[in-house]
C-alpha cells in the first residue's frame, strides 16, 4: 500500500548539500597535512594525504551526483533549483582544486624553500579555514529554511558570511606576501621550480575564492 | 415492498463495508501528518482519530449525509417505485467501496467522497434517467471540489506567514513561540467549534442561540489554549539537539499545537466523510422502512454512530498500517509546516460540512499543504504528484459511475424486476 500523499513531498536538499560540503572540507583539510609532509620531506605521509585527498573528492562527486538526481523540475521550492545546482557546483569545486593542488604536489615532488615554508604553511591554513568557514554557513541552511530565508537566521548567515569575506582577504594579502619571498628567491631556484611554485600558490589561493563563492552562492538565496 | 430485511441487511453491511474502507485509508491521510511530524505516535493517532472522526461524525455528519441521501437524485421520481432508489443506493454503496479498495490497493489517488458521487450520479443518470438528477445541486457539489482546495491553500498561506512574521523571524523564536503558539490552538478550537454549534445541534438535543454559539467556542478555544499552554511550559530545551537544529525546541511547541489540529482534522474528516458511508444507508432505511420516499426527515442518530462505529474499526484494524507508512514518508512536514495545513483544512472542511457539501478531504489537505510551499514553507514539493492527484477526480467519478450502474442492473436482476 503506497500512498499518494506522501508523494507529494519531494526530498529536500537540504541535508545532502550540508553532507556534500562536509566532505569538501574534510577533503579540503588534507592539504594542511599533505603539505606539513611536504615540508618535512616525508614522502610516504604526502602520499597517504594524497590517497585521502582523491578518496574524499570521489565521495564528494557522487553526492553532488545524487542531489541533481533528486532535483527534478517540477518541484515547488523556497529557492531557484538553479540556485541550489550553481551552489553544489562550487562547493564541489573546492574538492577539485584540493585534488589538482596534491596530484600537481605529487606529480612534480613539490620542494618547498625554507625561506618561505612557514608561511606558505600559514597561508594554506588560512586558506583552509575559509571552507571551514564556509562550511559552518551551508550548515546553517536548515535554519534558513525553517525561518523562510529571513529575519534574525538570515542576518546570522550574513554575518558569517561577512567573517568568511575576511579571511579571504587575509589570504589574499597573505599570497601576495609569499609571492614577494619567492620573488628575492628566485635567482637561486631552478627557473622552472619557481613556475611551478607560482602555481601553486595560485591553486591554494583559488581555493580560498571558491570558500567565499560559496558565501556569494548562499547570500543569493537571501535575496529573495 | 417483499425484499425489506433483505434490503436492510444489504445496507447495513454495504455501509460498514464502506465505512471500514474510510477508516482504513482515508482517516490514514488525514492523521498521518501529525505522525510524521512526530507530534503523535501512532497509537495516540488511533485513539485521536476514533475519539474525533467519532464526534465529527455525530455531531457534524448530518447535513453532508442528508446531501448525499436528497441532495443528488430527486427523489420525487422515485416515488412509484421505491425499490429502484433502494437498489441505485445500494449498488453506489458497493460500487464506491469496491473501487476504493481496488484503487486504494494500487495506491491510485481516489477520493471516497467523488466515487460516491459518481455512483449515485452514475445509476440515476443510466439507470433511471437524466431528469432524475438535481443538476444544479450536483453543479454546486463539483463546483466545492474546485474551491475547497483553493481556500484551505489561501487560509494555510496566511497561518503559514503569520507564524514565520510573529515567530520565526525573531532572535528569541522559542519565547515567541510559547507566547503566541496557545493563541493558535484558542483559533483552532474556537473556529472548529463556532462552525459546528452554527450549523446546529438539534439532534443530540442541544439548541444554542448565536450569543450563546459564540460564549460557548470562546470558551471551548480557551480551555484548549490553557491546556496546552500548561503542556508548552513544561518543555525543557534541549542544548544538544539545539545545536544541530536552532529550532528543534520551537517545533516541538509547535508538536503540541498540532495534537489540537489533528484533533481537528480528525472531527472534520468524520463531519464530511462518514457521509459517504451512511448518507445511501440512511436512504435505503428511510424508504425501507416506510414504503415511501424520503420525506426531509432528519438522519437518526443511530445511523451516524453506525458510520462512526465502522469508520473507527477500519481504522483499528487497517488504518494504522497505513497511517505508519504516510507517517514515515512525511516527516519534510514538520509542525510549524503540518498545524497550518492541518487547521487550514479542517476549517474548510468544516465550514464545507456545515454547508452540507461533500468535499475531497483529501484534495482539501493537499490544497493546504500546497499552501504552505507557496509561503516557501516546504524545501520540496512535487508538483507532477500534485498534478495527478487533482487529476485523478477526473477518471474517478466515471469510474464510480460505471461499477454502480453494472451492480444496478444486476441486483435488479437479482430482485427479479428485470425479466
Amino acid at each position: 500500500m503506497t500512498s499518494y500523499l506522501a508523494r507529494i513531498f519531494g526530498s529536500s536538499p537540504v541535508a545532502p548539500l550540508q553532507a556534500h560540503m562536509d566532505r569538501v572540507y574534510q577533503c579540503a583539510k588534507q592539504l594542511i597535512a599533505l603539505f606539513n609532509a611536504v615540508a618535512a620531506d616525508d614522502w610516504q605521509k604526502v602520499g597517504e594525504a594524497r590517497q585521502r585527498i582523491t578518496e574524499l573528492e570521489d565521495e564528494a562527486d557522487q553526492l553532488k551526483q545524487a542531489i541533481r538526481g533528486k532535483l527534478p523540475r517540477n518541484l515547488l521550492m523556497p529557492v531557484a533549483r538553479g540556485d541550489i545546482l550553481e551552489l553544489v557546483l562550487v562547493q564541489d569545486k573546492i574538492a577539485n582544486r584540493a585534488k589538482d593542488v596534491s596530484g600537481l604536489v605529487v606529480g612534480r615532488r613539490m620542494r618547498l624553500p625554507p625561506q618561505i615554508s612557514a608561511p606558505f604553511l600559514a597561508f594554506v591554513a588560512r586558506s583552509i579555514d575559509a571552507v571551514k568557514k564556509a562550511r559552518k554557513s551551508v550548515r546553517e541552511l536548515d535554519e534558513l529554511y525553517e525561518t523562510g530565508f529571513r529575519g534574525a537566521e538570515a542576518r546570522l548567515v550574513e554575518s558569517l558570511i561577512e567573517e568568511l569575506d575576511s579571511i579571504e582577504s587575509d589570504t589574499d594579502r597573505m599570497q601576495t606576501e609569499i609571492r614577494a619571498r619567492l620573488f628575492a628567491l628566485e635567482k637561486d631556484l631552478p627557473p622552472v621550480e619557481v613556475m611551478f611554485l607560482y602555481r601553486v600558490i595560485e591553486l591554494v589561493g583559488e581555493i580560498a575564492d571558491m570558500a567565499e563563492r560559496v558565501g556569494r552562492r548562499l547570500e543569493l538565496l537571501l535575496t529573495y | 415492498m417483499e425484499h425489506v430485511t433483505a434490503y436492510l441487511i444489504l445496507a447495513v453491511a454495504f455501509g460498514l463495508f464502506m465505512a471500514w474502507g474510510i477508516g482504513a485509508n482515508d482517516v490514514a491521510n488525514a492523521m498521518a501528518t501529525s505522525v510524521g511530524s512526530k507530534a503523535l505516535t501512532i497509537r495516540q493517532a488511533i485513539v485521536v482519530a476514533a475519539i474525533f472522526e467519532f464526534c465529527g461524525a455525530v455531531l457534524a455528519g448530518g447535513e453532508v449525509t442528508a446531501t448525499i441521501r436528497q441532495g443528488i437524485v430527486d427523489t420525487a421520481y422515485f416515488a412509484d417505485d421505491p425499490e429502484l432508489l433502494v437498489m441505485g443506493m445500494l449498488s453506489s454503496l458497493l460500487a464506491a467501496g469496491i473501487w476504493l479498495l481496488v484503487a486504494s490497493r494500487r495506491g491510485w489517488p481516489v477520493s471516497t467522497t467523488h466515487s460516491i458521487v459518481g455512483a449515485i450520479v452514475g445509476f440515476a443518470a443510466v439507470g433511471v434517467g437524466l431528469d432524475t438528477i438535481k443538476w444544479g445541486s450536483v453543479g454546486t457539489i463539483v463546483m466545492s471540489w474546485v474551491v475547497s482546495p483553493l481556500l484551505a491553500g489561501v487560509i494555510a498561506f496566511l497561518i503559514f506567514t503569520s507564524v514565520r512574521l510573529l515567530i520565526l523571524v525573531h532572535p528569541d523564536p522559542l519565547a515567541r513561540a510559547r507566547r503566541f503558539v496557545p493563541m493558535y490552538m484558542f483559533l483552532a478550537g474556537f473556529v472548529i467549534t463556532l462552525i459546528t454549534l452554527f450549523k446546529g445541534l438539534k439532534h443530540i438535543g442541544l439548541e444554542l442561540g448565536a450569543a450563546q454559539a459564540y460564549m460557548a467556542a470562546v470558551l471551548i478555544g480557551l480551555m484548549i489554549a490553557v491546556i496546552g499552554k500548561i503542556f508548552i511550559d513544561r518543555i525543557e530545551v534541549d542544548r544538544k539537539a539545539e545545536k544541530k537544529f536552532h529550532f528543534h525546541t520551537v517545533e516541538r511547541v509547535f508538536g503540541v499545537l498540532m495534537v489540537v489540529t489533528a484533533c481537528s482534522m480528525a472531527f472534520a474528516h468524520g463531519s464530511n466523510d462518514v457521509a459517504n458511508a451512511i448518507g445511501p444507508v440512511a436512504a435505503v432505511i428511510s424508504v425501507a422502512q416506510t414504503g415511501i420516499v424520503g420525506d426531509a426527515s432528519a438522519v437518526s442518530l443511530s445511523i451516524l454512530l453506525l458510520g462512526g462505529a465502522g469508520i473507527v474499526v477500519g481504522l483499528a484494524t487497517y488504518g494504522r498500517h497505513v497511517i505508519a507508512t504516510v507517517g514515515r514518508r512525511i516527516t519534510e512536514l514538520t509542525p510549524s509546516r503540518g498545524f497550518a495545513a492541518e487547521l487550514a483544512a479542517a476549517t474548510t472542511i468544516v465550514l464545507a460540512s456545515g454547508t452540507g457539501l461533500p468535499i475531497s478531504t483529501t484534495h482539501t489537505l493537499v490544497g493546504a499543504v500546497l499552501g504552505v510551499g507557496m509561503a516557501r514553507g516546504i524545501a520540496a514539493i512535487n508538483l507532477a504528484t500534485v498534478g495527478r492527484i487533482f487529476l485523478s477526480w477526473l477518471v474517478t467519478i466515471p469510474a464510480g459511475a460505471i461499477l454502480s450502474i453494472l451492480f444496478y442492473f444486476t441486483l435488479r436482476w437479482a430482485f427479479g424486476e428485470l425479466a
